[in-house]
């Protein structure tokens, strides 16, 4: 095996240094009735053969760098700049771990402290953590923390978060005694406002909303944030922070934390994972923030330098009194979003937010025009929408572009009983006026 | 010596751009008239302007500033870091794999289930357990998944009294953590004088109350839980569960299985046994393992094989139900199934016997110098400590860093609590026999110095782009981003020997 360094006659020079005649004597620690005899699976293959089998495997999937796709609903296929791949190749970065040691770590602990100030800065809050698993994780973790934070056992969630993520917020909080209650989204597809006010009582801890909602729509949350405080309860928002090259970011909603799905920020989709949770909270609420955090400080000859900070909060020092219990997170997906903000700065990102706005709302608009399509919701939307087909049922028009290599969008019946007859669709700056069109005649063909 | 780097922030200047994408597509469309202007950010977010060279040489630059497996020996305990091999990086960025939507049509993405499938089949083999979720992302989502998969079945039987959760002093910090965070009361059970689980103390321990026992085997400790058939009898005999923290599976490959130990649900850490990179700390893996029993429970969607289909199955009405979004950190499972694949039956096996040669290698060569608490052959780690040089004033953590400057990253240090200096040493199966010799001699070194120079040691390290830093200030006055460093006065450098250059590219 190539990736064992030792010789035979190492291992026989070690045993014998060790004063035994063979491995087995190592072991025999280990009671004979649990020794395992040999492992049932097959041999080793070497590397050639292998690359070929597993490149075959990967043929037997319909990527969407062959598809024309127009999935969204929390992952994004964008535009990755090449720069990215190359960053987070260096095995510098991937082979290294948590940064326990700073003096060996300063590249990664610069890299991470220079991630959270951007997070801190495109978000709007004050600090951000080193990074979560996911979106979701991330959200029914900030729930956690609101409902530790308060001690209060109720959050209202908006029912246009993702699904997912509501179902994560659930399984987080399972056995124990808090609430979770959903907060309807009314006719236009935006928070139930009237339904809010009427759910806002003192035993609210929190109040989670996404944005851009599961439907697409970028909401207005003036006025929001005063009525969850006033309540004494926090105010999440979940968002894309792709959008926030153009959207109003959480702290200008006056939101106490942000989280979200870091996906959109220059990392592949792998059919769904790893991904990049992000996590981002106001001042007040740095000591309760889950995950490391990395600090500027100074090393004994007073120059500035990084290392891991505020360590008191996790699991390694406090055990079962951890507010969290993460302890591997997703830092080298954080790099990759650094490098992508780097890369894009204020202007790019605003661009790329634009295109995507451009893109959804060419086609929202032309697939409107289309006899037996309807576009349900109509605010502002940043690359996805709610097409509502009222003669076919959308499993049959996913079906037909798939034969013609469209993945034409969600079926969000399985989510939304309601929209049954509905389809997401996103559009995003991969996609050329010309692909568009394409999409367009197919999904006129079939209406 | 100072190298350091200038923030990414501090090399933007206006003007210059990163980026490069279409910009004429709709560029009749206006914006402003597309999306309701209340919506419209009015504080744009500062984020920095640079010239992609220049973003390039700054990551790369700071790369040069780490320590990692492929530039140094690395044997922080517990977290076995061993070669990440290039095939696995490559598989993982295959076009087929990489670019697939999560909510593609099941039969568009059929050799990822395949994969996913088969590398399901082989966790389950190599642990003896029935059926496996790749959904948790990492060691500690996993053991969260666990302590859910623990409540649903007891609760299932209508057996609501069990709330404790039984850890022995020696485990992971996130053990208890995830106990707790899931609501359970978290006991402790304090080690025998032989390093494992004090069996009389747990008997008397365990009852109607104990919902489950949390093991890591072999343990921190770097020892085979030798009574693990006793310590399963008494917990199963209270009707409770055994959890198995899988972060020393890297021990056991093709040795002993969990499964067969009596464990009822298992955790993997894939970035550990299975090579999946660490990333700096993540991306990692954490596959949930159960027996049986449990398989009701576990979160949806599962994949099943059905009429030589692969399929993603939501029909699980007892699921404790999600824990992420989608299935699991994909890309990493990719990895450890070519890494499973590469070595087969055998390289797997030969896999956990080179990591416990290693291990006891080493041990017996530190020996000399360094107490090492209990006098047997240890499994793929093992503990030393630092307690013969504590009593000249230089500590573990001084050892960690002078072994900086030999080119060795530091071992796991404080760790098991229960050891008191204590410096935990896991050289995995990477390593050649020239290395671990090396690393041998400047322990030996290290240690003649604690008599000879222990001032050397407490100042140390010497030669790394750094010295110690001050993490009391760290914490007291948090600079957590480049806005609170603006503001910082104290961090100003003002205090720089002349002469010193303050920011080297």
């Amino acid at each position: 095996m190539n990736y064992l360094p030792l010789t035979e006659t190492d291992r026989q020079e070690m045993l014998a240094d060790l004063g035994v005649k063979n491995f087995e004597d190592l072991i025999r620690v280990i009671p004979e009735k649990l020794r395992l005899k040999d492992l049932n699976l097959p041999s080793g293959t070497n590397e050639l053969d292998l690359t070929r089998e597993l490149r075959e495997l990967s043929a037997g999937n319909q990527s969407t760098a062959q598809a024309l796709s127009f999935l969204g609903g929390g992952y994004y296929e964008h535009f990755i700049p090449s720069i990215i791949n190359h960053v987070i190749s260096r095995s510098e970065f991937y082979t290294a771990y948590t940064p326990y040691q700073a003096e060996a770590s300063q590249g990664t602990l610069q890299t991470i402290f220079e991630y959270q100030s951007m997070i801190a800065e495109l978000t709007g809050m004050d600090i951000s953590n080193a990074s979560n698993y996911d979106g979701a994780s991330a959200t029914a973790e900030a729930a956690l923390l609101a409902l530790r934070h308060t001690g209060r056992n109720k959050v209202l969630v908006a029912r246009t978060l993702h699904p997912e993520y509501r179902e994560t917020i659930r399984t987080y909080c399972f056995g124990s005694h808090f609430d979770i209650v959903d907060v309807p989204f009314d006719a236009a597809g935006k928070l139930d406002q009237a339904a809010l006010v009427s759910l806002l009582k003192d035993d609210v801890a929190a109040l989670i909303v996404a944005s851009p909602n599961f439907l697409g729509l970028v909401e207005d949350f003036e006025g929001v944030a005063k009525k969850v405080h006033d309540a004494g309860a926090l105010f999440i928002m979940s968002v894309n922070p792709l959008s926030l090259g153009l959207f109003k970011s959480p702290g200008e909603w006056g939101a106490d934390i942000a989280v979200g799905e870091g996906q959109s920020l220059g990392i592949p989709m792998s059919l769904g994972g790893p991904g990049l949770g992000f996590f981002a909270v106001k001042k007040e609420l740095l000591r309760k923030i889950p995950g490391r955090l990395v600090g500027m400080t100074k090393d004994r000859n007073g120059h500035r330098c990084f290392a891991l900070t505020l360590q008191a909060r996790e699991q390694h020092i406090r055990r079962e009194k951890a507010g969290s219990n993460i302890c591997t997170n997703h830092a080298l997906l954080a790099l990759a979003a650094s490098v992508y903000l780097a890369a894009m700065g204020k202007e790019g990102l605003r661009k790329v937010a634009e295109y995507n706005v451009r893109s959804s709302v060419y086609l929202r608009e032309q697939l409107a025009k289309i006899k037996g399509f309807e576009v349900p919701f109509k605010g502002s939307v940043f690359n996805e929408f709610v097409l509502k087909s009222a003669k076919k049922s959308p499993t049959e028009i996913v079906q037909k572009l798939q034969a013609q290599n469209i993945f034409a969008g969600l079926e969000l019946g399985e989510f939304y009983p309601e929209l049954k007859d509905s389809l997401l669709v996103c559009a995003t700056e991969t996609k050329t006026k010309a692909e568009l069109d394409r999409f367009i005649d197919a999904m006129r063909a079939v209406s | 010596m100072n190298q350091n780097v200038s923030l990414i922030f501090e090399k933007s200047r206006p003007g210059k751009r990163g980026f490069s994408i279409p910009e004429k597509h709709f560029s009749d469309l206006d914006v402003k008239a597309l999306v309701e202007p209340n919506l419209l950010r009015k504080q744009s977010a500062e984020l920095p302007s640079v010239s992609e060279p220049e973003i390039v040489r700054h990551f790369v630059t700071l790369s040069q500033k780490n320590f990692s497996v492929d530039t140094n020996f690395y044997p922080l305990g517990s977290c076995t870091m061993k070669y990440n091999p290039k095939l696995n990086e490559d598989v993982a960025r295959f076009e087929g794999f990489a670019q697939l939507h999560p909510y593609q049509p099941e039969e568009t993405i059929q050799g990822a289930l395949n994969l996913m499938f088969d590398l399901e089949g082989a966790l389950k083999e190599i642990t003896g357990m029935d059926r496996f979720t790749l959904q948790p992302a990492a060691g500690a989502h996993g053991e969260l998944a666990g302590m859910m998969l623990v409540k649903a079945y007891h609760d299932s039987r209508k057996d609501f009294k069990r709330t404790q959760v039984i850890v022995p002093d020696s485990s992971h910090g996130t053990n208890p953590a995830s106990a707790a965070l899931f609501g359970f009361s978290v006991v402790t059970v304090k080690s025998d004088e032989r390093g494992r689980v004090n069996l009389a103390e747990l008997k008397k321990l365990v009852g109607p109350e104990t919902a489950c026992l949390m093991l890591t085997n072999p343990n921190t400790l770097g020892l085979f839980e030798d009574e693990i058939q006793q310590i399963q009898k008494a917990v199963h005999d209270a009707g409770g569960l055994l959890y198995y923290d899988g972060a020393n599976m890297n021990a056991l490959l093709g040795l002993a299985r969990p499964g067969d130990m009596g464990f009822d649900i298992v955790h993997l850490n894939l970035h550990k046994t299975f090579s999946t990179p660490h990333g700096g700390g993540g991306p990692g893996a954490g596959p949930v393992g159960v027996k049986e029993r449990l398989v009701p429970f576990l979160p949806a969607p599962l994949v099943d094989k059905k009429d030589g289909k692969y399929v993603l199955n939501y029909d699980i009405p007892q699921s404790i139900g999600r824990l992420r979004s989608f299935y699991g950190n994909f890309g990493m499972l990719i990895r450890a199934y070519t890494f499973i694949r590469r070595h087969g039956r055998e390289g797997l096996n030969q896999t956990s016997r080179d990591a416990i040669l290693n291990a006891n290698y080493v041990k017996k060569k530190v020996e000399k110098h360094f107490v090492v608490p209990h006098a047997e052959f240890c499994m793929h780690e093992f503990v030393a400590q630092a307690v013969k040089q504590n009593d000249l004033g230089v500590h573990a953590t001084d050892i960690a860093k002078r072994l900086l400057d030999f080119g060795f990253h530091a071992p796991t240090i404080y760790f098991p609590l229960i050891v008191p200096e204590a410096m935990m040493i896991e050289p995995t199966e990477s390593e050649s026999k020239e290395t671990l010799d090396k690393f041998v001699d400047a322990m030996n070194v290290i240690a003649d110095e604690a008599v000879d120079f222990p001032d050397r040691l407490r100042q140390a390290p010497f030669t790394l782009i750094i010295s110690r830093p001050d993490d009391v200030l760290a914490a007291r006055q948090p600079v957590l981003t480049f806005k609170d460093y603006q503001a910082a006065e104290h961090l100003h450098l003002q205090n720089q020997p002349v002469g010193v250059p303050v920011h080297v590219e």
